[in-house]
């Protein structure tokens, strides 16, 4: 020790001294830092942010406002989460048409990457229900059954009994649920959409919204099985009614007038 | 025949076997003078005479698939938890009768197809009753003597209503269960009694256990054994009364002018039979009805959107579902106006249809048979009137499906309830006053006819270059045809003294009955048809007009 000490005067004692402690922050820095993957995606994610926001500023800030705080034309989007981005943009009721009773379903304008950059901004704003991953909405190996039982009880008084959808009032509805993705159907419980009530994990727990999902799937599915015969829409005793009096009765009418025409005549004399 | 063997033996002593089975049912059922009687009775031949056959045998369909599914039904209300052949409902708690209902349409051999006609049938037996029954009403088929026979198929079709709704209400689905709580609350908004009665019909609170086995009985034994009964005294009724006719050459008061029963009617209608199950048949097979493993079992907890009652029902359902929402409260108790008013109106729509042949033969005074069945144009306050209640009818199953005419039309559901609200009572009216111009117009096209002639198409260009068209006179058949209905003279109170000066009493009746018979026949009402004389006139002397 008395050899450095006696040195700790030494014109280039400040250097070794500074080279030390920037080698011992270095290291120590090194070691506790997060690792570089994490660091990658952080840079990705404010990417991602920076890059929803620019689609934000495009896409949505007309009705939303500049920072998602909402205008008249629009609520506000602090704190609805990327599920909702992702459900309302990812089946194109987002952005909106025209304003009206309720915002249909259309054709997807934008790619799932740009979706996922819309719902990075706006779940920056303010956190909310996130995304549900692939193995959340995966509907394999669920309780139809119990699916059926729960759908019936919360779904089935907008959606009807097997998803075809009804009327709500002035020219709102809750839409067919044919073809929707489980994702989809999924966020849709998550956040409510429109005039949806919201289903949260609190109130409907993950394993049931993927029993529903299992049903509204085994019901109403690409897969599902008619043995009756064609459906009519599926829509009950009207469209049954409607095709009774149309075909059923006009058909009979048919024949009832084909057989009055073919009647067996008196030879003319 | 067993006894055609037996006959080989000594042919020359012994008549042929079918004619000693003949007479051996001679000797023991009277049938020789039955079908002397009854073979060579003549019907006249029209498609539209074929409406009531429709429903004839959608019934026998319905009767016949019935009894098929009565012996796989279970009708219980006790609950199980399924763990049959439909997947989707695996470990549901759920009644029995729904249970077998499944098992019905995945386990029993035909089960589903056979469901299938059954539930066809009915709605198509209901469609065919409301379509014949309009038939008998525009051609005034319902006058004398056939009044009675009228009320018994307008029987026919309210008790058809009753069995189709205990019918699909016996599967205990959630479609169903919800018109089931339908009906306890419409039976519930009848004043002072209604608890009482739904206490009564089931047996206990709401749903209770009782329901479906009730239902059973009402619906496979009482309702159709009453309608089976009513449907042979209408029969009976139209083989004595016999058959109307269309007005035509040949074709009186007092005749029948078609083909006999056997063997032209017998093979006809045999072979319709057989279409008409043919048709239904492959609507069965092809389309399905009343999907009851889609729906779910009945809890009252639970409702669906999009439930309406079966088509003979909605106008029912459009009634309730349009009517405000009025409750009176008083001294504690409530009286549910917009469930009372509209179980009311329906009762009063069906019964006013039901009872205008009597208020016309009142109006008329007419107490002559009548076998010539009348054109509708020719009776246009009549067919006015039918016209504005079938208006009524269907702007009801509107109401009925208001929601799917929202969704499926872009519509809002409040637009079309304050449509049904206000055509209700307008649109009968419209439909009254068109048709009737309608048919006074086409009263005014006969006459032109007659007088006239047909218009050829032919022009015609006369020496001093005038251009008329060429009318070809009608034949003599078409002329009795379109001048062959008989027209009313308006009823007159008469002067309001008598041949002594004394002042007449006219009730009120009397001038109510006067004021009806000017709006059904009296001047703008009816277009006088031309008179043999007019006829002469015009035809005879100068060629054109």
């Amino acid at each position: 020790m008395k050899k450095l000490s006696a040195r700790r005067r030494h014109p280039l004692a400040a250097v070794v001294v500074l080279l030390l402690a920037l080698a011992a922050t270095g290291g120590l820095y090194a070691a506790f830092a997060p690792a570089g993957k994490a660091q990658a995606d952080e840079t990705a994610q404010s990417l991602a942010i920076e890059e929803g926001k620019k689609l934000y500023a495009v896409g949505c800030a007309s009705c939303h406002g500049t920072g998602g705080q909402g205008t008249t034309d629009g609520p506000s989007l602090v704190g609805v989460g990327s599920a909702a981005v992702d459900f309302q943009v990812g089946t194109g009721r987002m952005p909106a048409q025209q304003p009206g009773a309720q915002v249909p379903k259309k054709k997807v304008i934008y790619t799932q990457a740009q979706i996922d950059q819309l719902a990075a901004y706006v779940a920056s704003l303010g956190a909310g229900p996130i995304t549900p991953t692939e193995s959340q909405t995966n509907p394999e190996g669920a309780d139809i059954g119990r699916g059926g039982e729960l759908f019936r009880t919360n779904c089935a008084q907008c959606h009807n009994f097997t998803g075809e959808g009804g009327a709500l009032t002035h020219g709102k509805y809750a839409p067919s649920l044919e073809g929707v993705s489980p994702k989809h159907i999924y966020e849709a419980m998550q956040t409510g959409p429109q005039n949806m009530p919201s289903f949260p994990d609190s109130t409907m727990p993950e394993k049931e919204k993927k029993d529903i999902i299992a049903y509204v799937k085994a019901v109403n599915g690409e897969e599902t099985p008619s043995p009756g015969g064609f459906g009519l829409g599926n829509l009950g005793p009207v469209s049954e009614g409607l095709f009774a009096w149309i075909f059923g009765l006009g058909a009979l009418i048919a024949v009832a007038v084909w057989v009055a025409a073919h009647t067996a005549k008196a030879k003319k004399s | 025949m067993s006894t055609a063997t037996t006959t080989e033996s000594k042919p020359q002593q012994k008549a042929p076997a079918g004619e000693r089975v003949a007479d051996w049912a001679d000797g023991r059922l009277g049938i020789y003078s039955l079908a002397k009687a009854n073979m060579r009775k003549i019907f006249p031949d029209h498609w539209s005479f074929m409406l009531g056959e429709i429903a004839m045998y959608s019934f026998l369909i319905i009767i016949l698939t019935g009894v098929y599914l009565t012996l796989f039904f279970h009708p219980s209300m006790n609950e199980i938890v399924y763990h049959g052949s439909y997947a989707p409902m695996h470990g549901i708690r759920m009644t029995e009768a729904y249970a077998s209902t499944l098992d019905i349409s995945f386990d029993v051999r035909g089960g589903l197809l056979i469901r299938q006609i059954h539930h066809w049938a009915a709605l198509i037996f209901l469609a065919a009753m409301f379509v014949h029954m309009m038939r008998v009403f525009f051609t005034g088929a319902f006058r004398k003597p056939r009044e009675v026979n009228w009320l018994f198929g307008f029987l026919l079709f309210v008790l058809g209503m009753f069995t189709g709704f205990t019918g699909y209400s016996l599967p205990d689905d959630l479609l169903s269960g919800t018109g089931v709580r339908f009906t306890q609350g419409a039976i519930l908004s009848v004043p002072v009694v209604g608890t009482y009665i739904s206490m009564f019909l089931f047996g206990g609170e709401f749903p209770g256990h009782d329901m479906v086995a009730r239902f059973y009985s009402v619906h496979i034994l009482l309702l159709p054994g009453i309608m089976l009964g009513l449907m042979v005294a209408h029969l009976i009724l139209v083989f004595y009364h016999k058959h109307t006719q269309f007005a035509g050459p040949g074709r009186t008061n007092n005749n029948v002018v078609g083909m006999p029963l056997l063997p032209v009617y017998m093979a006809k209608a045999g072979g319709f039979f057989f279409l008409v199950f043919g048709v239904i048949a492959m609507i069965s097979a092809l389309f399905t009805i009343n999907p009851v493993w889609a729906l779910g079992p009945y809890r009252p907890d639970q409702v669906s959107t999009g439930a309406q009652p079966d088509w003979y029902m909605g106008f029912a359902e459009g009634l309730v579902r349009v009517m405000p929402g009025w409750e009176i409260n008083l001294w504690g108790h409530t009286l549910a106006l917009g469930v009372f008013i509209p179980l009311t109106l329906f009762g009063l729509i069906l019964a006013v249809i039901a009872v205008w042949p009597f208020l016309e033969s009142w109006v008329t005074g007419d107490k002559r048979e009548h076998h010539i069945a009348q054109r509708p144009r020719n009776s246009p306050t009549r067919t006015g009137f039918g016209v504005a209640w079938i208006t009524v009818y269907f702007i009801g199953l509107v109401g009925g499906g208001n929601d799917l005419w929202a969704t499926h039309f872009h519509l809002s559901i409040n637009s079309i309830t304050w449509f049904v609200r206000i055509g209700f009572f307008a649109g009968p009216v419209l439909a009254f006053i068109i048709t009737k111009r309608i048919c006074l117009g086409l009263q005014r096209r006969d006459a032109e006819k007659v007088l006239h002639g047909r218009e050829s198409g032919i022009i015609k260009r006369l020496p001093h270059g005038e251009f008329v068209e060429i009318h070809e006179p009608l034949g003599q058949d078409q002329l009795h045809t379109l001048t062959a209905h008989e027209q009313y003279a308006p009823a007159e109170i008469g002067p309001s003294v008598d041949e002594n000066g004394v002042e007449r009493k006219v009730g009120p009746t009397q001038k109510l009955r006067a004021k009806l018979s000017k709006g059904m026949y009296g001047e703008g009402n009816q277009i006088a048809k031309p008179t043999a004389e007019e006829y002469k006139e015009i035809t005879s002397g100068h060629g054109h007009h």
